[in-house]
């Protein structure tokens, strides 16, 4: 494999990794907010605090890791989406800014429970950066981004008016919502907890079908945005039908209430088929017909440094990330909410 | 009046962002160092004391790091958003610590996950206070990795530059360039001295509102004596950064001293106004001062401003943000040397008399005014380089036209932000005092140990 390519699949893991715990988080957003408003709070509330205190620092990381990781390996990028990207970019720090230190605040601050303004406001920024952030991936598809006599521009009215770009956005929704009610309904049943787990696997339910729908009618949108990517995705066809194959199984799982860990394991499964197959198809471009892999690479004592780093990191961050799920995620007793609490 | 074009209204969307991420980023750093201290000694001296002072420090930190992590968010993406051509030139000698920094925070945000909740879940407390290291260590590296970008801007290294292309990189050699010895310990020694500044006000504060328990007692010994340990390390780190100047970047300095002729037993300016022709009216001069900060000795030659052509000399404004800051810095050691001195001054009878009490109350602001003068001084003095010697900032920004906007949305983003933090901050604590804690706890509270 070259540089590059170890280059591209590294930050596309990455990405994939905060596509998962992100939505978790954006979902279970939310849902609290929801079942606050429709009198299942104490219902869901808890299960979804006990899952995200510990991780949610870790799951902003992961974002910034792919920036940071991108502009390091890919230096035009930054170039191009830098400066393209200044308004969507600047929008989506601010709403990643105030759902932060409002679930912070929430959690470790204010005394009465669920504080309405707060719970509000990270409901609603668990929709709208997921929505902000996926009009990345439909920019990427080329045409949008434009360079004139030097300057780069981007062509709002065309990108917004455009069934592509809503495509994307749409499955981006509803795919936060079914992944995020999978793993929360999971999570309800490892805790035992039957109220819970009723109310989460209704919502995965609820949101398989549009997930689905959304996935197809994406699918075929880029067929008119950018043929070329399409054919492409049409030559490994087979991981989009893995994908399928995998979603079918999932909630085959959900609806029978059981093998809940494999169910949240193939919807992952179903994502990375499509998450690989997706980007493999849509190399070597980053930016369709303006940065691709190998023409905008950094040289290559950077990229040998950064892949060695990389590596030295990964020693580190694997035990550290398996010592927190063991505590969190797979300690019984702590699911339960058996162990004492914040400190 | 400066023209409001992109460069302009980027450099000071950047400046803001760094000016509130700093000031949680040096909280960041230096907290879980004193929590470690604290809990330490509650472990060692079987003191719950101590224990209960590191639980309720952890408890509000967690709101600090909230800030932190979203300010840090935002400068990460703004260096990109606002500076493409900066990252897409300068990302080649120099995406590596950047890029470690990202792991940095891996391990710091894992275990301080951890540690929060897991207060009570070991036999052993030694093992709590384990997990505490990989915060300490994490936050540390990544003001260092972080540093060390900052450092390569102002001596750039580890590449060359032929016919306008860049080439022959180096990251190691860029990352450790002549600037970062003495950037990066003044940076850290910096942070821990306003941490731990700051939870000695906590604690005189307290004591001033008349509380009078052993557990405040503890709690103002332990953070004073670090203050002045911290405080001390910082002056002298200081010093090495001025002969540092002195011999990488003399025009800073010149500009910092308003120091126009080369000469040898050069004296220090303090203070002063600069008159119509450039002369220097109402300052203070101290013979040879200025020879020995940059040398050691009165007979060292310092370079002077006019060496430097007029369009590459930095503001001489950052005279007034140098001179406070040292004023601050000497503060800074004398305010917590008198602590320790405290047995020994007029009316002790009464304790620790209040005027001393009041003092150590600034000392956190007072820290927090010299971070925030000496990056100022730091980055104005670069001016007009980007990457000293070879980008300009006019070089380096965004094109768009939008900046504007985006500078408003983030002045009101970090209002809301700052006033917010404090406003739960002051909660939490009103909310959980230290009496109804200590007797929920079991700790006996009130006698001395
Ligand atoms: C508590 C904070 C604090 C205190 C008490 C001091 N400093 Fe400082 N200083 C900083 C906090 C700081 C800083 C914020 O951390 C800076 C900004 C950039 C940097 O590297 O550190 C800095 C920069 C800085 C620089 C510029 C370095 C550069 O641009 O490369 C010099 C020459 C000094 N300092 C010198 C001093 C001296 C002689 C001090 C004697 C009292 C002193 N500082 C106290
Ligand atoms: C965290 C402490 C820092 C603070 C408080 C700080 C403060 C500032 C300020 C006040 C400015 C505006 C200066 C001017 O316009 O004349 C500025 C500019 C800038 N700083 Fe820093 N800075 C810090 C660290 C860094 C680091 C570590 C980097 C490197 C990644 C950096 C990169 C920049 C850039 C790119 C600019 C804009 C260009 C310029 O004006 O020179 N800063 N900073
Ligand atoms: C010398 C100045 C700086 C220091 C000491 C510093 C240190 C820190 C620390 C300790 C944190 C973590 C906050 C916490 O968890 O307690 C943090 C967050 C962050 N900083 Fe800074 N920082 C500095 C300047 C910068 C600059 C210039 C950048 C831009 C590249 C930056 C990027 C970030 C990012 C992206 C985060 C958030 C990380 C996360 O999501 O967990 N920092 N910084």
């Amino acid at each position: 494999m070259s540089y590059e390519i170890v280059g591209i699949t590294v930050l596309w893991t990455f990405l994939f990794g905060y596509l998962i715990v992100a939505s978790i988080d954006f979902g279970a957003g939310f849902f609290s907010y929801y079942s606050v408003l429709t009198g299942h709070e104490n219902k869901v509330h808890d299960i979804i605090q006990r899952y995200l205190s510990p991780v949610w620092e870790v799951t902003n990381v992961f974002l910034i890791f792919f920036v940071v990781g991108l502009v390091g390996f890919f230096p035009d990028s930054a170039y191009y989406y830098g400066t393209a990207l200044l308004v969507p970019g600047s929008l989506a720090t601010v709403l990643l800014a105030l759902r932060g230190a409002y679930y912070a605040y929430n959690t470790y601050g204010s005394s009465e429970v669920n504080n309405r303004i707060y719970m509000a406001i990270y409901g609603a920024t668990g929709l709208l950066i997921p929505a902000a952030l996926s009009t990345v991936l439909a920019i990427s598809e080329g045409g949008i981004i434009q360079e004139q006599g030097g300057k780069v521009i981007l062509n709002w009215l065309g990108f917004f008016s455009n069934p592509y770009t809503w495509s994307v956005i749409l499955l981006a929704l509803v795919s936060v919502l079914y992944i995020s009610a999978m793993f929360l309904a999971f999570y309800a049943g490892k805790a035992g907890d039957k109220g819970a787990f009723e109310v989460l696997r209704g919502y995965a339910l609820l949101w398989s079908g549009p997930t689905i729908l959304a996935c197809v009618f994406a699918f075929f949108q880029i067929d008119r945005q950018n043929p070329e990517h399409f054919g492409n995705m049409l030559d490994i066809a087979w991981m989009f039908i893995a994908s399928l194959i995998c979603f079918l199984l999932a909630v085959y799982f959900i609806w029978k209430k059981h093998h809940l860990g494999w169910s949240f394991i193939l919807v992952i499964l179903q994502f990375g088929f499509a998450w690989y197959g997706y980007g493999q198809s849509h190399l070597p471009y980053i930016l369709y017909k303006q940065v691709s892999i190998y023409e905008s690479f950094t040289n290559e004592t950077m990229a040998i440094a950064l892949i060695t780093a990389f590596v030295a990191g990964l020693v580190v961050l694997i035990p550290s990330l398996i010592l927190i799920m063991r505590l969190f995620l797979f300690d019984a007793k702590y699911v339960r909410g058996d162990s004492p609490k914040k400190g | 009046m400066p023209s409001l074009d992109p460069v302009t209204l980027s450099r000071i969307l950047t400046g803001l962002t760094l000016f509130v991420h700093i000031v949680f980023a040096s909280i960041g750093v230096g907290v879980p160092m004193m929590i470690a201290l604290a809990e330490w000694r509650g472990i060692r001296k079987k003191d719950p004391h101590y224990t209960l002072l590191a639980r309720r420090w952890a408890r509000g930190f967690v709101i600090s790091v909230a800030v932190g992590v979203v300010t840090g968010t935002s400068i990460g993406l703004q260096l990109s958003l606002l500076w493409p051509t900066f990252m897409r030139v300068a990302g080649q000698a120099i995406a590596l610590p950047l890029f470690m920094e990202t792991f940095a925070f891996f391990i710091e945000a894992i275990f301080l996950g951890i540690y929060l909740y897991t207060w009570e879940r070991f036999k052993r407390p030694m093992l709590h206070l384990l997990l505490l290291i990989p915060v300490v260590i994490g936050s540390s590296a990544s003001a260092f990795f972080i540093t060390t970008l900052n450092a390569f801007m102002n001596t750039p290294q580890g590449f060359t530059l032929k016919n306008g292309v860049f080439a022959d990189f180096h990251p190691l050699v860029a990352m450790f360039n002549p600037a970062t010895p003495t950037k990066v310990s003044h940076v850290l020694a910096s942070s821990y001295t306003l941490s731990a500044g700051l939870l000695a006000g906590i604690a005189a504060f307290s004591l001033l509102r008349g509380r009078k328990d052993a557990y405040f007692k503890k709690a103002l010994k332990l953070t004073v004596t670090a203050s002045f340990v911290f405080a001390v390390s910082t002056a002298i780190i200081g010093d090495f950064s001025g002969k540092f100047l002195a011999h990488y970047q003399p025009e800073k300095l010149a500009a910092a001293e308003w120091h126009f002729e080369t000469m040898r037993k050069a004296p220090l300016i303090f203070g002063g106004v600069l008159g119509e022709n450039g002369e220097v009216k109402y300052a203070l001069e101290l013979p040879y001062a200025l020879s020995i900060l940059a040398g050691g000795t009165p007979n060292t030659n310092v370079i002077g401003l006019n060496e430097f052509p007029v369009d590459e000399r930095p503001p001489l404004l950052i005279h007034y943000m140098f001179d406070l800051k040292v004023t601050i810095g000497v503060l800074l050691v004398l305010i917590p040397f008198l602590y320790l001195l405290r047995r020994w001054l007029p009316g002790k009878s009464k304790g620790i008399p209040k005027w001393l009490l009041l003092g150590i109350v600034a000392l956190g602001p007072l820290a927090m005014t010299a971070i925030e003068l000496g990056w100022m001084f730091a980055e104005f003095g670069r001016q007009p380089w980007i990457v000293r010697g070879y980008m300009k900032v006019s070089e380096a920004a965004t094109t768009s036209q939008s900046v504007g906007p985006m500078l408003i949305l983030f002045v009101i983003l970090y209002l809301v932000l700052c006033v917010s933090c404090i406003v739960v901050l002051a909660k939490l604590f009103r909310n959980k005092n230290v009496d109804d804690e200590m007797r929920e706890l079991g700790i006996p509270g009130g006698e001395r140990k």
